[in-house]
């Protein structure tokens, strides 16, 4: 039995410690936010929050997040945090098909609750590990920068 | 009230579901009893199966093949060459050849591992190369001719101060939708449903009609929210549809049928890898007297969409140029290797990539700067195209190029790049253009002949208006730029009128979601059909209203002749790059991009552009970092990083800008946008390198390899 937070409540799950992180999330837990566009740790659509740290819950195996704090889209799309990265996400139309944003919006909020006032170049380099195919990243990037703006004081 | 610019942006329809994870894709649907699939796959690339041992199945376990197709064994698309499952030859490494359908992914796995297939393996044509050898004989998917007559030009050749050949080649590109492709089969009592990721519902739905030899009723097809597209979802999808089909109405339970990326990567449809061969003769100015083109498609192993790929590949093979005595041939060839597709741009930037290099060259070797030398070819209005055909409307292009010209101060810029050459070695900086176009909508009588688009707006007693089209939102945001369009004519807010995902049950056939032609075409009937139900409003009653496709008359398109207008209308693009190549390592850093377009009207700025953006990503990257490459008849990038497509470090702020030149064919003047973005990128970069390197490339993509191997001969030849 491995008991872990998720989405801010105490869970435990009896899949096997090697059992991927996002089959667990995906397939226990009915949590479709994180999306599956690789397997390899090299697309970011599957990125989740470990201990506040951005993560591919892809390479992860549910063995390895004992006691761990895991926060998906799931449930930070609750959050004040992630009303003002939706507003400017719509603002600059950072969203195409979808597919990458919801691990590109957690890459976004981890990269501004470590860096409040980034750079372009910093946040270029902070969602270097989510991959968008639509976009060009120009407009996620804005999004991003405009988030810093519009949400000073939160991150 | 005055009515709102159509241009301004609104938020859009899908957002709330995309950034909070929670609308659903085909990959997080589950349905009770579900069953999966996994696909046996020909190792070989060529052969002939002699036998098909299986592991001992466990209870629930079913092996899904040939034998159980109720109708025809082809995909249903252009050629009958396409097989569902391949029972007796294989034709390529991945071809399916069965399917077993299971509760436990792993299981299946597991089992489809202890398969033994024998297969006895014949020949192959693995390259190109190989294929335009033995192309007198065999392996011709398509092939056209047209243009000046040869003896004209060779007349005009023995008189030409010189003649200048050059052969060019492009590489495969990859889609890299990141939601890879996915496709649900529901078995009903009296239907048989299929939902998933796809551009095309009714090519899905004929062919599902074709393959279980059923009537038109007892087949549905649901579109799911679509991660992506770019043409990598027009005609694959219909495969995977026919193989869950035939698998549920087998096992009488709901069979789903996901790609792992590396799986998606090694069999999915790719944009064709070209060849093409100009011979061009020029005076004693530098000026073309005549210019004869051969084109050459890597097929793969089926017709697929390679004849009309073709199509577009040719009439684009002048580019923006109206050259004297212009002669062009091309052929689409079978090679036993993945099946080439639909990739946004559909041939064309293979042709532009391949033109522009070859006027750059043209331009250097009479040592005349490339953009006057270029610019002193464009068509203009009433110009006739290469079939013959007219360029009917205003073309901006040479108004853009001198108006970017003075935004980036080109002459300053070209003496700056030149100083920092002569400052640096290790660094130089290059800067290069590329002019373009794309005809909007199917290539020649297509819509008339054969899509006859039709749409329908339905109101409800509490006037509520819904869109009943065939199109798909993949992403390109047509959700909302057509409910835009709606809500304009019938004076309605935007938020009002609601767009479900398509289903065959309630949609009629408007189209397929392909050639930038949702807009324009589907778009157009929309706001006909809007005005039409205004003029009938009745409030508080139920109302439908229909449109079908008027074909304007132009002239008319013959395609054994290969002559007429091949589109109804044309959007034009620029693109410059400004960019640093560092000769140590080879690799390649973007500096500044500017992309002008004159896409008719935008419907939505934001929404035009995010295509720009991404289109041109994409073009960008195909020139320099993307590469795809295939070993007897094998795929070696199974994984998104082996490929390489750019992240947010490679990209850098794109300073795009908008001509307005409404089209009267399209609504409230739009034409097509989706592929255009795409086009210039790959040809814009490769000028720029020749630029800041001074060396003549043949090929895309520009990889460090290749800039070092370029640097290394051009320095053993200055020592020879």
């Amino acid at each position: 039995m491995i008991k872990f937070h998720l989405n801010g409540k105490e869970v435990e799950t009896k899949a096997p410690p090697t059992a991927r992180l996002i089959d667990v999330l995906r397939e226990e837990f009915n949590l479709i936010g994180s999306k599956e566009g690789c397997g390899d740790g090299e697309c970011g659509a599957c990125s989740v929050h470990v201990n506040t740290l951005v993560q591919n819950s892809c390479l992860i195996p549910i063995g390895a997040i004992e006691g761990s704090e895991i926060v998906t889209i799931d449930g930070f799309c609750k959050t004040e945090q992630f009303r003002i990265l939706s507003d400017c996400y719509s603002q600059t139309g950072g969203v195409q098909c979808g597919f990458c944003i919801p691990g590109m919006v957690m890459a976004s909020a981890a990269l501004l609750s470590k860096n409040p006032h980034p750079t372009e170049e910093e946040i270029r380099d902070g969602i270097s590990g989510n991959l968008c195919r639509c976009t060009g990243y120009n407009m996620i990037v804005d999004a991003i920068d405009l988030a810093a703006k519009k949400g000073e004081g939160l991150w | 009230m005055q009515p709102k610019d159509i241009s301004i942006s609104v938020k859009k329809k899908d957002h709330d579901g995309k950034i909070s994870g929670q609308l659903p894709y085909v990959s997080d649907l589950k349905v009770d009893s579900m069953l999966y699939g996994v696909l046996y796959r020909s190792p070989v690339a060529y052969g002939k199966v002699q036998s098909i041992q299986l592991p001992p199945l466990p209870e629930g376990y079913t092996k899904i093949g040939a034998e159980h197709i109720p109708g025809a064994n082809f995909v249903k698309l252009l050629h009958k060459d396409q097989p569902i499952f391949a029972n007796e030859w294989v034709n390529y490494i991945g071809e399916p050849i069965f399917m077993l359908v299971g509760p436990r992914l792993d299981v299946l796995h597991q089992l489809i591992e202890n398969v033994h297939v024998k297969i006895d393996e014949h020949p192959a044509t693995y390259t190109l190369e190989h294929a335009i050898q033995q192309k007198d004989h065999t392996g011709v998917f398509a092939q056209h001719e047209f243009g000046e007559s040869l003896d004209v030009i060779q007349a005009i050749e023995q008189k030409a101060h010189q003649i200048i050949e050059e052969e060019y080649e492009t590489g495969y590109q990859e889609h890299v939708y990141l939601e890879p492709q996915g496709m649900l089969g529901i078995y009903k009592e009296n239907e048989i449903l299929v939902e998933g990721s796809m551009q095309c519902l009714y090519y899905v739905k004929n062919a599902l009609i074709s393959a279980l030899a059923c009537e038109d009723d007892e087949v549905r097809v649901i579109q799911s929210p679509t991660g992506g597209g770019f043409g990598g979802k027009e005609d694959f999808p219909s495969m995977m549809a026919c193989h869950v089909a035939i698998a549920a109405k087998v096992v009488k339970k709901p069979v789903m049928l996901l790609f792992e990326r590396a799986e998606d990567m090694e069999v999915t449809t790719k944009r064709h890898p070209a060849k093409f061969k100009y011979r061009t003769a020029i005076d004693k100015q530098g000026n073309i007297l005549c210019m004869k083109v051969e084109v050459y498609l890597d097929s793969g192993a089926n017709a697929g969409l390679s004849p009309v790929v073709l199509q577009r590949a040719l009439l684009n093979s002048a580019g923006v140029y109206n050259i004297p005595h212009f002669y062009a041939k091309g052929y689409a060839l079978k090679t036993h290797t993945v099946p080439n597709g639909a990739f946004r741009g559909f041939g064309a930037p293979q042709s532009f990539a391949g033109i522009e290099s070859h006027l750059g060259h043209l331009s250097r070797l009479v040592k005349r700067d490339p953009i006057e030398y270029k610019r002193s070819y464009l068509v203009k209005q009433g110009d006739p195209t290469i079939t013959n055909g007219r360029f009917r409307d205003p073309v901006l292009l040479d108004d853009m190029i001198e108006d970017v010209m003075r935004t980036m101060d080109y002459a300053k810029k070209k003496q700056e790049i030149h100083h920092f050459n002569q400052q640096n070695k290790r660094y130089k900086k290059g800067m290069g253009a590329s002019f373009f176009l794309h005809g909007c909508g199917f290539t020649g009588s297509g819509e008339r002949d054969h899509i006859k688009a039709t749409v329908k707006l339905a109101k409800t007693e509490k006037d509520q208006v819904l869109i009943k089209i065939s199109n798909a939102d993949i992403g390109q945001g047509v959700l909302t730029t057509l409910s835009k369009i709606v809500a304009q004519g019938l004076d309605l807010r935007y938020e009002s009128i609601s767009f479900p995902y398509p289903d065959t049950k309630e949609v009629p056939d408007s189209g397929p979601t392909v050639a930038s032609r949702t807009t324009m075409i589907v778009g157009k009937l929309l706001e006909r059909a809007a005005s039409k139900l205004k003029a009938q409003w009745q409030s508080g009653v139920a109302q439908e209203v229909e449109e079908h496709y008027v074909h304007e008359e132009m002239i008319p398109w013959d395609e054994e002749k290969f002559s007429g207008d091949a589109y109804p209308a044309y959007s034009w693009g620029i693109n410059w790059v400004e960019l640093e190549v560092d000769t140590l390592t080879g690799n390649v850093r973007l500096e500044k991009v500017y992309g002008s377009f004159d896409i008719g009207k935008a419907i939505d700025e934001r929404i035009v552009k995010g295509q720009i953006d991404g289109g041109m990503a994409q073009g960008l990257a195909y020139g320099f970092m993307e590469k795809m490459t295939a070993k007897l008849g094998k795929i070696q990038q199974r994984s998104i990083s082996d490929y390489g497509p750019p992240t947010a470090m490679d990209m850098v702020p794109i300073e795009s800008k908008l001509y307005d030149n409404p089209y009267a064919g399209g609504p409230y003047g739009a034409k097509g946008v989706g592929e255009l973005p795409l086009t210039g990128g790959a040809p814009a970069v490769q000028a720029a390198i020749e630029d800041a390197l001074e060396i003549p490339f043949y090929q895309i993509p520009i990889t460090p390899e290749v800039i070092i191997e370029s640097l290394t001969r051009k320095a053993g030849e200055a020592l020879d």
